[in-house]
């Protein structure tokens, strides 16, 4: 059934949360540390177990796929709720940040690569 | 008029149900756009996010409050579908289907890149941040945060208590990258050797930004999309992880 699947996403980030929010109580800061990052954790330690032991049901796979699928609307939704106003008064910050920390990454890509061994390219494909 | 004023009366009502059709109206025209005039090129999300702000903007110029396009009261319900709650649940669910095995197969060197790619972009985005005169721990996180990807740093931004400005320009920093990402990949890709799945990888795991990844690779090379995507997968996870905790707790420590 479809609500198992949403029910296992339920699950997933309320106990990502609750620890989450236990973390942040044990290390004194008033924020929840890293909930959604241990609930992602789980969700993909939960479904590999399953795929072993007891395969989980196209249609409850959906439940979950559904909401992965609603990933992108939701985070337009979050922009449209922005308060962007107030961002643009100062506007270089972001262009300069985000092109920042995208020349770098780039940058870095080829540095890893050749730490990480050489490997073989894909065959080129046929030119159409 | 009484037409106007019933409809108006039921969009309200309906809060949510409106954000859906709305946020499906608006995907739609984005993508029909991409298609249309950019060949693809300029992925539909990220038009669309890009309209999202734009509204926002729209939306506190005309109403004056802090939650854009949501001040207006038809539009109520995107502040809900938008919100913490539909985000992160949204974002887990995208974490399923990325298989263990694949992941350790490509053990340490993407683990490292992912890691690697979260600190280099989060430092870039600090040091933006000190620069532009920020001094609180939690804003410049926040906005390093946000130069990962536009979700870390909204999620950091809420989890420390950021002001809404900064998590909006965390959202902005984050967006400018996505975009970068997908239309300047196919351009890079032959500089940086991205030809092949261990680089693919690398580079997911560098980049984080699943839309801008996932748009990127798929205008360099179709084959690339997986394996890029699975490490970017995790990018976000480790993002919201180690942002508001350790990178923050070092921040904090630097500033005071």
């Amino acid at each position: 059934m479809v609500v198992y699947g949403v029910a296992l996403l339920s699950f997933c980030l309320l106990l990502g949360n609750y620890l989450g929010e236990l973390l942040g109580v044990v290390i004194g800061v008033k924020a929840n540390v890293g909930g959604v990052g241990i609930a992602m954790l789980l969700l993909i330690i939960l479904s590999n177990l399953s795929a072993k032991k007891f395969r989980l049901k196209p249609l409850t796979e959906s439940g979950i796929g559904f909401w992965s699928a609603m990933y992108i609307p939701i985070v337009v939704a979050m922009a449209a709720k922005q308060n962007v106003i107030a961002a643009v008064s100062s506007g270089w910050l972001a262009v300069i940040a985000g092109v920042g920390a995208v020349l770098v990454s780039f940058a870095m890509v080829p540095i890893l690569s050749r730490m990480g061994g050489e490997s073989e390219p894909f065959p080129n494909e046929d030119e159409s | 008029m009484i037409l106007i004023d019933v409809l108006e009366n039921v969009l309200v009502k309906n809060g949510i149900v409106t954000a859906f059709l709305f946020v499906g109206l608006l995907v739609w025209l984005s993508y029909w756009f991409s298609g249309k005039f950019t060949q693809g090129r300029l992925h539909g999300s990220a038009i669309a996010i890009t309209l999202g702000l734009v509204l926002a903007y729209v939306g506190g110029y005309f109403t004056g409050g802090s939650k854009g396009l949501a001040d207006f009261p038809i539009f109520a319900g995107v502040a809900v579908l938008g919100g913490a709650m539909f985000r992160d649940f949204a974002i887990v669910a995208t974490a399923f289907g990325a298989d263990l095995q694949t992941i350790k197969k490509a053990d340490f060197i993407g683990a490292m890149s992912v890691i690697l790619g979260v600190v280099i972009s989060f430092i870039v985005g600090a040091l933006v941040a000190v620069a532009f005169g920020y001094n609180d721990a939690a804003s410049i996180t926040t906005i390093g945060a946000g130069a990962a990807t536009y979700i870390v740093g909204p999620v950091t931004g809420t989890a420390l208590g950021a002001s809404s400005d900064v998590i909006a320009l965390s959202v902005a920093a984050g967006l400018i990258k996505s975009v970068l990402v997908m239309v300047g990949t196919p351009a890079v890709a032959p500089l940086i050797g991205l030809n092949n799945p261990q680089s693919a990888m690398i580079y997911g795991g560098l980049m984080g930004t699943t839309s801008g990844v996932a748009g990127g690779l798929a205008a360099t090379d179709p084959r690339l999309v997986p394996y890029g995507a699975m490490t970017a997968t995790f990018y976000t996870g480790v993002g919201c992880l180690l942002a508001p905790s350790l990178l923050f707790f070092i921040v904090r420590f630097i500033v005071s």
